[in-house]
């Protein structure tokens, strides 16, 4: 019975969501106000209805209802509550559903938190949001059915070990109300074009809820990093899969968009540049889920996957897209700008910010696309691997370090060398210092990559200091925005440091050890103590006991193991993990090797990893200050004939 | 004074271009949801097997050279610990060795010996299985050039007499393996 209500919120919604998509647009053309009033109203009947569906399904994983299909097929009784509840989104239905459900949760909160917004505006803002759902809902519903019921089963086929994780329970959602968040910047752009108009308040309008959608995707692929880490059992913490990298291409498409935002609300310039990256960074989101769930890319994470679902979501890509993008040819001229500036200035540094980002962008999208080019020319799919990535993507970073070092320090409008060459020369010389001084101290050997990545890790940072000491402002007064740049740029450099450091000075063993054998790796002693057998809840397990000493002092107890999954019969690795904030000490069981106990092993020592995760923080904390900065807030009271802001 | 609103052709460009690439990658998707790629005629196919000798993975001072299969029927799989597709299609070919007895090299591909990989491809098949009666190590890429190789992975299957005589482009699906592979080891073995 549960089900069926689930399935039928589900079907009422789409009914709803049409209502939306089309009476609030059709009267913002043709000034009807009563269709235009309708679009608040519709918005919370759809939310309230995905609700209601999403918790029928939740019910039913909950109480492990076996004669629905998608239950059966991605939980079992087994299985802690905690996994029943993620398995909702462990396969491609409940995935889905959690997108159209996130969807409606950010148009809500559109409809809610915008009391500042002209009712015309809001009405064609809910109504692109409405449309976008009819297409999910639509796909979802015809395609993927999460309430399909079958014959009664005894039990379920249980989720992915793989799954059967708590990155897993909060990775996924973080991540989809990244993606999903950028359909709202999406809707304010087509709202825009709609209308024809782009000023000051338009950006004032877009701009926290750029940020909040961008703060949620930071983390979402930190937390997709971190349990990648830990849980795939190699100890990488990036793989250039498919999978990441379209995650990857909306957060850079959507970083350039919310640099771009600024200029477009300080100077009302780059607006069309504005309205494209709104456009591309949706669309990545849309094309990652393509890729993940069309099955037309291999990748680790494609758990599930079928080509005719693929066709339907490029259908429904082609129309988001092309539909906006046509929308753009048409409209565009509209967004000219008048205000000038020259070529040393603000304006030049983000535009340049802007470029970079989307040159990376695109570089991913050509690497991950690459085994589909290369099959479309009839050669069969081939991957480009981390060679291509790597040579591509970290001289492009460099190039954007050495950007955003200046690029904070610019005026807008026109700047000179001359102004900026006490800081700038500070800045550089602190950095050299400090990426000649610290390797030669601590590093067990020279490499010009250490010194390259040090030195535009700390120019960045160097710099934003700088650059928030000049404004001679105390902490406590310093603006929203402000603070947001601060520990934003500042994340980046600290992720930097992680990537370069660890990427040089990462050290792995793989071994034959037997109980009582000790391993020596930088000081630390890795002493194996033999393996023995263990049991979870749901799987059985070789538990391996390693205890790390330094200097004969004990520091760690670490306890590795291999697990089989009693359902899949699936294998699994699950690493002994020793954690400092400035290294991490990693082992993992390999096999077991003749009678006496033997066993391969993993072992690893990763310095600064992580500052990977913790610059990630720091720039999502950034994100959420520039979110809620007091200008946006003070919207509400509707002060909105802003001038811009002429330097 | 009236402005002039005559476009330049860099604002046209700007503004159409957006959705030309767009529509060029919407193309693009489409093909590679119906494209099934199943034979590749190659330039390689009927030629002799480019002659080696590599350093073996698990003893370098030992040596892989075609010579040592003169006489078999033999499949050469071009492979690397840092390729994705490498990994659905180890699998199909752990499953081809446990079944059914044919010899499979291993061309480890940019991967052993190169700085950022220290360790990968043995850790590589720690986990996922050995299925290679032998590996030679191609670090520098020379032999794949002389296979023609474009990326990872790649299976040439090569006969008796050292001749290729298919080549699969990218991973091989289990369908290719039954319905093309097989079949075709099977004639092959059959010719003196």
């Amino acid at each position: 019975m549960i089900p069926e209500i689930g399935q039928f919120a589900l079907i009422i919604a789409l009914a709803v969501s049409i209502i939306l998509g089309v009476m609030p647009l059709w009267g913002s053309i043709n000034g009807n106000s009563q269709y235009i009033a309708v679009a608040k109203p519709a918005t919370y009947t759809q939310f309230a209805l995905m609700t209601v569906s999403l918790a029928c399904l939740v019910y039913a994983f909950v109480t492990d209802d076996f004669s629905v299909k998608y239950v059966t097929t991605t939980s079992n009784s087994a299985l802690p509550l905690l996994f029943k509840v993620s398995a909702v989104w462990g396969a491609h239905e409940g995935s889905l559903l959690l997108w159209g459900y996130i969807l409606s949760l950010w148009t809500f909160c559109v409809a809610i938190f915008s009391r500042s917004i002209p009712p015309l505006m809001l009405a064609r803002i809910l109504g692109v949001l409405g449309l976008v759902a009819v297409g999910f809902l639509l796909f979802l519903i015809i395609t993927s059915n999460p309430f399909d019921r079958i014959p009664m089963q005894l039990d379920g086929r249980d989720l992915n070990p793989l799954l059967q994780d708590i990155g897993l329970a909060i990775h996924p959602p973080t991540l989809y109300v990244g993606y999903v968040g950028f359909a709202v910047a999406y809707a304010f752009a087509v709202a825009a074009m709609i209308g024809g108009k782009l000023d000051v308040a338009w950006a004032r309008w877009a701009r926290p809820w750029t940020n909040i959608a961008w703060v949620f995707l930071t983390i979402g692929i930190a937390l997709g990093s971190w349990w990648a880490y830990y849980e795939l059992g190699w100890g990488g913490w990036w793989f250039w899969d498919p999978v990441e990298n379209a995650s990857l291409m909306p957060w850079l498409v959507g970083t350039a968009l919310m640099h771009s935002l600024v200029v477009t609300e300080k100077r009302g310039l780059f607006k069309a540049w504005t309205v494209l990256l709104a456009i591309g960074a949706f669309s990545l989101s849309l094309l990652g889920t393509f890729l993940v769930r069309s099955g037309v890319l291999t990748s680790v994470h494609s758990f599930a996957s079928d080509p005719e679902r693929g066709l339907f979501i490029l259908a429904f890509l082609m129309l988001v897209i092309g539909g906006s993008l046509t929308l753009f040819v048409v409209q565009a001229r509209k967004f000219e700008s008048s205000a000038k500036f020259e070529p040393f200035s603000k304006e030049t540094g983000l535009l340049a910010n802007n470029v970079i980002l989307v040159v990376m962008a695109s570089a991913v999208l050509l690497g991950t696309l690459f085994p589909l080019i290369t099959d479309a020319m009839g050669i069969g799919k081939i991957s480009v691997g981390p060679p291509y990535f790597n040579a591509v993507m970290v001289p492009l970073a460099v190039v954007l370090a050495i950007v955003m070092g200046f690029g904070l320090l610019l005026r807008w409008k026109k700047d000179s060398l001359g102004r900026l060459s006490t800081t700038v020369w500070t800045g550089l010389v602190v950095s050299l210092v400090i990426a000649v001084v610290l390797p030669l101290i601590f590093a067990p050997d020279f490499s010009s990559l250490v010194l390259m990545g040090l030195l535009i890790s700390s120019w960045v940072a160097f710099t934003t200091l700088l650059w928030v000491i000049r404004q001679k402002r105390s902490p406590f007064r310093l603006s929203g925005t402000s603070w947001g740049a601060l520990l934003g740029h500042i994340g980046l450099a600290v992720t930097f440091t992680g990537i370069t450091l660890v990427s040089i000075y990462t050290i792995e063993d793989d071994v034959r050890m037997e109980p009582g054998d000790v391993k020596t790796i930088q000081g630390y002693e890795f002493k194996f103590l033999g393996v023995k057998d263990a049991k979870g809840p749901n799987y059985m397990a070789h538990r391996g006991t390693i205890i790390i000493s330094e200097k004969n002092q004990v520091i760690a107890t670490l306890h590795p193991e291999k697990r089989s999954y009693l359902v899949q019969k699936m294998p699994m690795t699950e690493a002994g993990i020793d954690v400092t904030l400035f290294r991490d000490l990693f082992v993992a069981l390999g096999e077991p090797l003749g009678t006496e106990g033997a066993w391969s092993l993993r072992l690893q020592y990763k310095p600064f990893l992580r500052w990977i995760w913790l610059g990630a923080i720091l720039m999502g904390l950034g994100g959420l200050f520039a979110a809620f900065d007091r200008r946006y807030r003070g919207m509400r009271k509707s002060r909105l004939n802003i001038k811009p802001v002429t330097a | 004074m009236k402005k002039k609103r005559e476009l330049t052709k860099g604002q046209v460009l700007f503004r159409v271009a957006p959705l030309v690439l767009f529509l060029g990658l919407g193309f693009l998707l489409f093909k590679g949801l119906s494209i099934d790629p199943r034979y590749i005629p190659s330039p390689f196919i009927g030629k002799p097997a480019a002659d080696f000798t590599l350093p073996r993975l698990y003893d370098e001072q030992a040596k892989v050279s075609t010579a040592d299969f003169k006489g078999k029927v033999w499949l050469l799989n071009v492979w690397a610990s840092w390729c994705i597709s490498c990994r659905a299609e180890h699998e199909l070919i752990n499953q081809l060795v446990a079944n059914y007895p044919i010899d499979v090299v291993g061309l480890n591909y940019k991967d052993h010996g190169v700085e950022e990989y220290r360790g990968k491809a043995k850790a590589w098949l720690a986990r996922y299985g050995n299925p290679y009666k032998v590996i030679a190590v191609d670090t520098k890429g020379r032999v794949g050039i002389d296979y023609g190789v474009t990326g990872v992975p790649e299976t040439f299957v090569i006969d008796k007499k050292g001749i290729i005589r298919h080549r699969f482009s990218g991973a091989i699906r289990k369908q290719q393996l039954v319905e093309i592979l097989l079949p075709l080891v099977k004639k092959l073995r059959l010719e003196p």
